[in-house]
């Protein structure tokens, strides 16, 4: 823990920092090979659907005593009611779920009934789910109508509250978030349930929350910055990602933590349910949500904040008075090393940090 | 602004807040604790969609008509706490029927049959709980003491011969008292006699006759003012050609009857809406039906009349049962899962930030009971119930709910980097943290609010509690860590800046000499 701290204590000062915004050709990089696998895996294998989205029919008994927990027994009690079924598995240590192909409220019944009979147990025991083939395609249109709305409410907010690009910025890391989230799930095979997908448009409102604050720490360290010439708006930037580097490790550990804890109760206690396909979207959206709003928000934003003329002649002055400057200042360009994080003792760049913010 | 921040005012609030919160739920409801959605009970969910003639999408009328249909089948099942409501608009319209503890998939079933609609002619009346019979068909003697199955006692109940003594004896033994309106389904044969139960209460017991006209021979039915003088509203109908002929047949035939054989029984749905008497025949094909009605009950008749027949599919689109056992289980695992995640970020924030730390688990405490509070209070006055999707929601947000906590602390450990004395420190720290709670908490609360819109049945719980949360952030955050971390600043003990206050100068490496210069 102190070691964090310590590294806070260093990041902040400047003493350790990381070029986020230099590298960003191997970010983009390595970000651009995860989508192609993505899009390509979605492509090519598509999601694994659960049933509320191919319509279907799913039922969890609860077995009196672990040893009756029979797969055959369940098989053979579905076909005699006049179904298949297209899967059977064993649930925890004393429940078994069947899943079928889309039946009618009848014939439902009688599965329900069948089931509790050959399990011994009476038909209110059964928990089963009958979904209509078009509940599916309603949900993901539903999800489909929210993710714009919600684009583009929160472009407006975003522009409203900083400025545009780094709403474009905010808006290119959440979708890089969502495909790649998604894409994992078709990579490995997760099943898609509602409760997926609600995971997935909570991711959006994750992703940009972690987004929101590293810019405004940007905004904080380039405000009035143009007028000076000490820093340019990159190593601004980059040094507000390093300050808020130890603030984004924490505050997704801390998200983290809960999400963690509904997945291993899930899993131990319940499997297949809302409860996991819930957390494990949110798992899996978190971690890529806070890769990208540290390595790709923000040096997304620079780009396009370097396309201004402003910012371009800021920066020019910035590295003209460098070179006319006192030989020992020209280390206050960010080093970089293969190793990634430079510590030694920069008291120059401390300095910096420190007028910048009281000529503000 | 903030030399005269006064932190007490901050708590006071709060704590008035809370103390509101505290009454409003325990003085006002009628549940001490949070409804429970049916994942978390058992129960049963099923979510239709009505599709009219030929797909084409109901109007307002037809919806509400068959959502009444509906409430009545549901009220039918006897079960406290059903609900039948409504979810999205236009096309996208949707019933959601929830029944708490029955898993019976034969009720379920029984709702999205077609409800009928006919006349049939009074053969007797009597009163709802067994006691006398003040009529029955001509050449039938009542037995004294009938004694019939109870299964067979569920109205209602059918047969093509009415003078089969067990028919008989089953139209004594019947108690409509003990049914809410009808349980048996809707199976309304309308060449069969019907024994069954009027819908108004004293409810009455009713043999009917087979069915004369059915819901297809109405054109069209209205309420309307009383034309004369004194009773109630009244429902002008009007019939189609085939209708108008058998109607003026069977009323020509009931109107020299006697009472209680001169009714006609209007059924729908196997229940008795209501019983006029036919004075006369009538042979245009127009009537009125006039009687004690309020201007709700006419509207009401004159809408079952009109789509009496329910000119609407309803197709499942989700239908889930969920046995009060694994009900019960999830509960106990959303639960522990809550608890344990809840232990998981007060442990880790108590290392990290030490005294800090404390205050956000305090907070943290607050926000829980808050939320708790909330759940309560919204069960008992909008009906909101907590479902699984709703509880995973609140358990996210205690993340959601630390990282606000988290962004001030770190706010506030800038300062301190920066060489400032704690107590500005405190407030230059949450000057700055508080735009970035509000920006961020917005975005959040903008993604629940369109998720809540957006969305059907399970999704709107989750979205709901995560709104919610994010509102109950702000005001911890502004009205409780905030305050508190400044009364802390004040103490002696954090300014000493031990390194278990979380805010040592000296562990977050701030120069030494800058305390002296300030």
């Amino acid at each position: 823990m102190s070691k964090l701290g310590d590294l806070g204590n260093r990041l902040y000062r400047g003493e350790a920092s990381y070029d986020f915004v230099g590298r960003r050709r191997v970010w983009y990089i390595v970000s651009a090979a995860f989508l192609a696998l993505s899009i390509g895996t979605l492509g090519v294998a598509g999601l694994n659907l659960g049933i509320e989205f191919k319509g279907g029919a799913q039922y969890t008994v609860a077995v009196a005593g672990a040893s009756n927990v029979d797969v055959t027994t369940a098989r053979k009690a579905v076909e005699s009611a006049g179904a298949t079924a297209s899967s059977v598995t064993i649930v925890g240590q004393d429940k078994i779920r069947v899943q079928t192909p889309a039946l009618t409220a009848e014939k439902s019944t009688k599965v329900t009934n069948s089931l509790a009979s050959a399990f011994k147990t009476e038909q209110s025991k059964v928990s089963s789910q009958l979904v209509g083939p078009t509940w599916g395609a309603e949900v993901s249109k539903n999800a489909a109508r929210a993710l714009v709305v919600f684009l583009v409410l929160v472009a407006l907010f975003l522009s409203f509250y900083f400025e545009w690009p780094m709403a474009f910025a905010g808006l290119t890391a959440l979708v890089h978030d969502v495909l790649i989230t998604v894409g994992i799930y078709a990579l490995v095979g997760f099943e898609v349930t509602p409760a997926t997908v609600i995971g997935f448009l909570t991711i959006l409102g994750y992703s940009l929350y972690d987004t929101v604050v590293v810019f405004d720490k940007v905004r904080e360290n380039t405000a009035g910055l143009l007028s000076g010439s000490r820093m340019s708006y990159r190593e601004a930037a980059n040094l507000a990602l390093n300050q808020t580097l130890v603030r984004s490790i924490n505050t997704s550990i801390v998200a983290l933590l809960p999400v963690l804890s509904i997945l291993l109760v899930g899993v131990i206690k319940l499997g297949p349910g809302t409860l996991n396909d819930l957390a494990l979207a949110l798992f899996v959206g978190m971690l890529v949500g806070t890769y990208s709003s540290i390595f790709i928000a923000t040096p997304i934003l620079v780009q396009i904040k370097e396309r201004n003329p402003a910012v371009q002649a800021q920066a020019s002055r910035v590295e003209s008075r460098r070179k006319n400057g006192a030989a020992e200042t020209t280390t206050a360009t960010f080093v970089e090393s293969s190793r990634g994080v430079v510590t030694g003792a920069r008291q120059q760049r401390v300095k910096q940090t420190r007028s910048s913010r009281s000529g503000k | 602004m903030a030399k005269h921040y006064q932190p007490r005012k901050s708590l006071l609030a709060l704590a008035i807040i809370t103390v509101l919160l505290v009454v409003g739920a325990y003085a006002a409801g009628d549940s001490n604790t949070p409804k429970l959605g049916l994942d978390l009970r058992g129960g049963t969910q099923v979510i239709l969609a009505p599709v009219g003639d030929g797909g084409k999408s109901v109007t307002n009328d037809q919806l509400s008509q068959t959502v009444r249909i509906i409430r009545q089948r549901v009220d039918g099942f006897g079960v406290a706490e059903s609900s039948v409501t409504t979810q999205g608009s236009g096309a996208n319209t949707k019933i959601v029927v929830s029944i708490p503890g029955v898993t019976s998939s034969e009720l379920v079933d029984s709702l999205k049959t077609t409800a009928k609609l006919n006349f049939r002619q009074v053969l007797a009346v009597a009163a709802g709980t067994p006691a006398s019979i003040t009529s029955t068909k001509p050449g039938k003697k009542p037995k004294p003491a009938p004694t019939v199955p109870a299964k067979w006692l569920v109205p209602p109940i059918q047969t093509a011969n009415p003078n089969d003594p067990k028919f008989v004896k089953i139209f004594q033994a019947l108690d409509c008292a003990k049914f809410g309106a009808t349980g048996n389904g809707t199976s309304d044969d309308e060449s069969k006699y019907l024994i069954t139960c009027g819908k108004d209460d004293p409810k009455a017991k009713y043999l009917l006759a087979p069915a004369e006209l059915s819901g297809t021979d109405i054109q069209n039915a209205t309420a309307g003012m009383p034309t004369q003088g004194a009773g109630g509203y009244e429902i002008s109908l009007s019939l189609t050609t085939s209708g108008a002929s058998k109607f003026a047949e069977t009323t020509k035939r009931l109107a020299n009857e006697k009472e209680p054989m001169n009714q006609f029984g209007i059924v729908l749905d196997g229940i008795v809406l209501s019983d006029p008497r036919v004075n006369e025949a009538i042979l245009g094909g127009n009537a009125v039906i006039t009687g004690k009605f309020t201007a709700e009950e006419a509207q009401n008749l004159a809408q079952s009349l009109k789509y009496g027949a329910l000119p609407v599919t309803l197709n499942i689109d989700d239908k889930s049962q969920v046995s009060p056992t694994l009900g019960n289980d999830q509960l106990h695992a959303a639960l522990l899962a809550g608890m344990f995640g809840l232990l998981l970020v007060i442990l880790y924030l108590v290392l990290y930030y030490r005294a800090l730390g404390l205050v956000a688990v305090v907070s943290l405490v607050l926000a829980a009971s808050l939320l708790y509070l909330s759940f309560i209070l919204l069960g008992n006055q909008i009906g909101f119930t907590l479902t699984l999707a709703g509880i995973a929601g609140a358990i996210v947000a205690i993340g959601i709910t630390a990282d606000s906590f988290v962004v001030y602390f770190e706010r506030l450990r800038d300062e301190l980097r920066e060489g400032k004395r704690l107590r500005s420190a405190v407030d230059h720290g949450w000057t700055r943290a508080r735009r970035t709670i509000l920006a961020a908490d917005f975005v959040s609360f903008l993604a629940a609010v369109i998720l809540y819109f957006m969305s059907v049945g399970n999704v709107r719980g989750f979205a709901f509690t995560l709104g919610l949360t994010t509102v109950i952030d702000v005001f911890v955050a502004f009205l409780f860590t905030r305050p508190l971390v400044n009364l802390l600043a004040n103490s002696a003990w954090m300014n000493k800046g031990g390194s278990m206050t979380g805010v040592s100068p000296e562990r977050l490496g701030a120069p030494v000499q800058t305390e002296a210069a300030q």
